[in-house]
């Protein structure tokens, strides 16, 4: 019986997914790969967010946090609510104009490397709202990463956004930040 | 369930306020205009008689008819709990002048619905502690809800009127 | 921005500091801003900034058809949508003069419940929250998720859900719909109980919430509080009871009454709604039981929209379609004003016609935003921590607020 249960405990164990390693070098006791790819790895699996919610969006973010939907499992388990300690600004829902300042201090604040998701159609375009008061887009005062379209999106699809960022994160370069065309990116929006 | 009928409603104000004009019963809503030097008394008056009670004030809020004599129009729900029976009050005045008494000494439940009504349309009230913008932009110099205010932002520049269908 | 006190030679305490609260808030109730001027940990005075979400709905109104401004009503509340497009319809239907058959009126109070019952559910579980208690909000936020599903069977959308029409419903409930409402209302009230055990004879949560921001009737009413925080200051007024709509008054239902408008009040009042909300869809589903199936919209074709199958294969649909859509039928040039009673209070709809497509003035009459306007003055002489719990027991929603 002892050695029915190592089996199942076997089988259990072997049934765990695990990340695949990147491409590299291995050996006894080494595995060599390059750091973008190491540093990428690691980065993706533990993306804190930021969640910057004002409206309906944010409530379906409240669902996708939840246990149906759970978002923890993607590696963003803490939500950070300072902007000091945060990887991904996750905008979700409508920014007016009284609110872009705010929205744009809070992105000055993060530190680098920092990733900014849109969520729904309001904080992508203005999304319903053409109006004397809302801005139409966040990307007219920060440089965003990824869209998510949606009214708001379902959880799926906000899950989906959240896995082209870590792709995102994946494959970027570590020299990417201080490279002349992300300054030339910034400079655009008049971040320095 | 109403125990007052809208006719004694307004036999019972116009006994008191001369200058009181029936407008009508939309949807058995009784409808009053006055004018500002009535408007405190006259809601004085509905809130304390012991007999009408309309002890909450559900709205305060404003119109605009660019085309009438008297443009702008502040507009008052009343409700009296006890009687079960609303009342909507009326006051136009011109655009060029534009102050009303404040009903925050009545209901401190006004502050903010006057201040909606100064955002939107510009409506002075006087006596009011803090008449300040509250929704929009503090900086902003116009009244957006007026008829002549666009609702698409003017000023910009990525809208090609081909895809918009103008 | 000072946020330590600097003492003086002559007496420590006199020195105030400033504290910003938003509008990025650590807990997700909305963005709008407090700036407390603070003594300690005693706040003693406090100025509310709100708009930083102001989409202008009153203006967009002018601008749309009336079936087009139900999605607008949507994203007011947005926890409990449905009572808000309801709410909107049935202040159309008023202006029009439509009558609604019975079985409309049972399925829309199905819908609106529903719609409390997930609002109460997310105030009553993010105020655990606040106090510290993260595992009620984790258990209820399970059963929105059922909520959500029905929604979905009806509608096709979770949250914002544009359920229903002017004249009644764009299709009848399937079979599939009345199953997992009945499903929903045998497995959520155990868990609803074990939620109430969890919090309301807890002594920490006691201790936090009772007699904390009492409010006497009076006040409240002078401040035109309604819903659930004028009920837990012990005045009976609900909507539904005083001026029903939607066949109310064919219903058997209790409205809790606290005694003195504190957090803890608060709470069990909106429990105790929830119980009664349960008790309506109940009531409804008999009901609906006994009127005709196939009834699902009142019959007026000069302003509720045909099927598309009628549209394509039969000439007096066509042109009814045609004529709704382009608003060639003559609305009525007059004023209404219709209340419904929202999960924060009186939510009305004045309305103002002129004969035209859209409305010439529309205003909405938020409960939050009027609720809210009593936070700063009431959080005088708090301290900090039972000022963050009184607003969330407020439950302002920021959609409603701005508008």
């Amino acid at each position: 019986m002892l050695t029915d249960n190592f089996i199942l405990f076997v089988q259990i164990m072997s049934d765990i997914q695990i990340v695949e390693a990147p491409p590299g070098v291995e050996g006894s006791g080494f595995f060599a790969t390059s750091i973008d790819k190491a540093i990428g790895l690691a980065r993706s699996y533990s993306l804190w967010p930021l969640p910057f919610a004002t409206s309906c969006c944010g409530i379906e973010f409240m669902a996708t946090m939840a246990s149906t939907y759970d978002l923890a499992r993607f590696g963003a388990e803490r939500m950070s609510f300072s902007p000091r300690q945060a990887d991904l600004l996750m905008v979700m829902g409508t920014i007016s104009k009284k609110m872009g300042p705010v929205l744009r201090q809070v992105y000055l604040q993060m530190a680098e490397p920092r990733w900014v998701l849109a969520m729904g159609a309001c904080a992508s375009s203005g999304g319903i709202f053409d109006t004397y008061s809302v801005l139409q887009g966040i990307d007219e005062i920060i440089p965003v990463d990824v869209y998510v379209p949606g009214c708001p999106p379902r959880p799926e699809a906000v899950i989906d956004g959240f896995m082209q960022i870590q792709k995102l994160v994946q494959t970027e370069s570590v020299r990417r930040r201080s490279s002349p065309e992300y300054q030339k990116l910034l400079a655009s929006y008049g971040i320095q | 369930m109403t125990k007052i009928t809208n006719e004694e409603l307004l036999n019972s104000i116009t006994a008191k306020f001369a200058g009181v004009t029936s407008v009508g019963e939309p949807f058995g809503l009784l409808t009053i205009e006055t004018s500002r030097e009535e408007i405190i008394d006259l809601l004085t008056f509905l809130k304390t008689d012991a007999k009408l009670q309309f002890i909450f004030l559900t709205d305060i809020t404003a119109i605009h008819y660019p085309k009438q004599e008297k443009q702008i129009g502040v507009i008052y729900h009343l409700h009296s709990l006890v009687n079960n029976v609303r009342i909507r009050v009326k006051v136009f005045m011109d655009e060029n002048d534009l102050h009303i008494p404040s009903a925050t000494v009545l209901w401190d439940g006004a502050n903010w619905m006057e201040r909606e009504t100064y955002d939107f349309f510009g409506v002075l009230f006087d006596g009011h502690p803090d008449l300040r913008r509250i929704l929009n932009v503090d900086d902003m110099t116009v009244f957006p809800m007026r008829k002549e205010f666009p609702l698409e932002d003017p000023n910009r520049v990525d809208k090609r009127d081909y895809f918009f269908g103008r | 921005m000072q946020n330590h006190p600097v003492f003086t030679d002559n007496d420590p305490q006199t020195e105030y500091s400033t504290l910003n609260l938003g509008p990025t808030h650590p807990a997700t109730h909305g963005v709008f801003q407090n700036v407390l001027t603070m003594d300690g940990e005693r706040i003693v005075n406090g100025v509310s900034t709100i708009g930083y979400i102001h989409r202008a709905f009153e203006k967009i109104a002018e601008h749309r058809p009336f079936y087009q401004i139900t999605p607008l009503t949507d994203r007011m509340n947005y926890c409990s949508s449905p009572i808000n497009n309801m709410g909107w319809h049935m202040t159309v239907e008023k202006m029009l003069g439509i009558q609604m058959p019975k079985r409309v009126d049972y399925m829309r109070v199905i819908i609106m419940e529903l719609a409390r019952i997930s609002d109460h559910i997310v105030c009553n579980s993010i105020l655990g929250v606040d106090t510290g208690a993260l595992t009620g909000f984790t258990y209820m936020m399970k059963y929105r998720e059922h909520i959500y599903e029905v929604f979905e069977e009806i509608c096709g959308s979770r949250l914002t859900t544009n359920i229903g029409r002017i004249g009644g419903f764009e299709r009848n409930f399937n079979h599939i719909a009345f199953e997992k409402i009945r499903s929903f209302l045998k497995i959520f009230p155990p868990n609803l109980k074990e939620f109430e055990a969890l919090f309301n004879r807890n002594r920490i949560f006691v201790d936090r919430t009772k007699d904390v921001a009492a409010v006497t009737a009076e006040t409240a009413l002078s401040y035109s509080w309604s819903g659930p925080l004028l009920r837990a200051a012990g005045v009976d007024y609900d909507v539904r009871a005083m001026e029903p709509y939607s066949s109310y008054e064919d219903f058997d239902f209790e409205i809790p009454v606290g005694t003195n408008g504190d957090v803890y009040n608060r709470f069990l009042v909106r429990n105790e709604e929830m119980w009664q909300s349960m008790r309506l869809i109940e009531q409804a589903l008999n009901k609906i039981e006994k009127e005709d199936p196939n009834i699902f919209h009142a019959d007026v074709p000069e302003f509720y929209l045909p099927p598309k199958e009628e549209v394509y294969n039969n000439m007096e649909a066509l042109i009814y379609h045609f004529k709704i859509v382009m608003g060639e039928v003559p609305t009525p040039h007059t004023e209404v004003y219709h209340a419904v009673e929202g999960a924060n209070g009186e939510l009305g709809f004045y309305l103002v016609n002129d004969g035209g497509r859209s409305p010439y003035r529309l205003h909405f009459r938020r409960p939050s935003f009027i609720n809210y306007q009593m936070y700063a003055p009431m959080s005088q002489g708090m301290l900090l921590s039972d000022a963050i719990i009184n607003m969330s027991s407020l439950n302002v929603i920021a959609g409603e607020l701005d508008a």
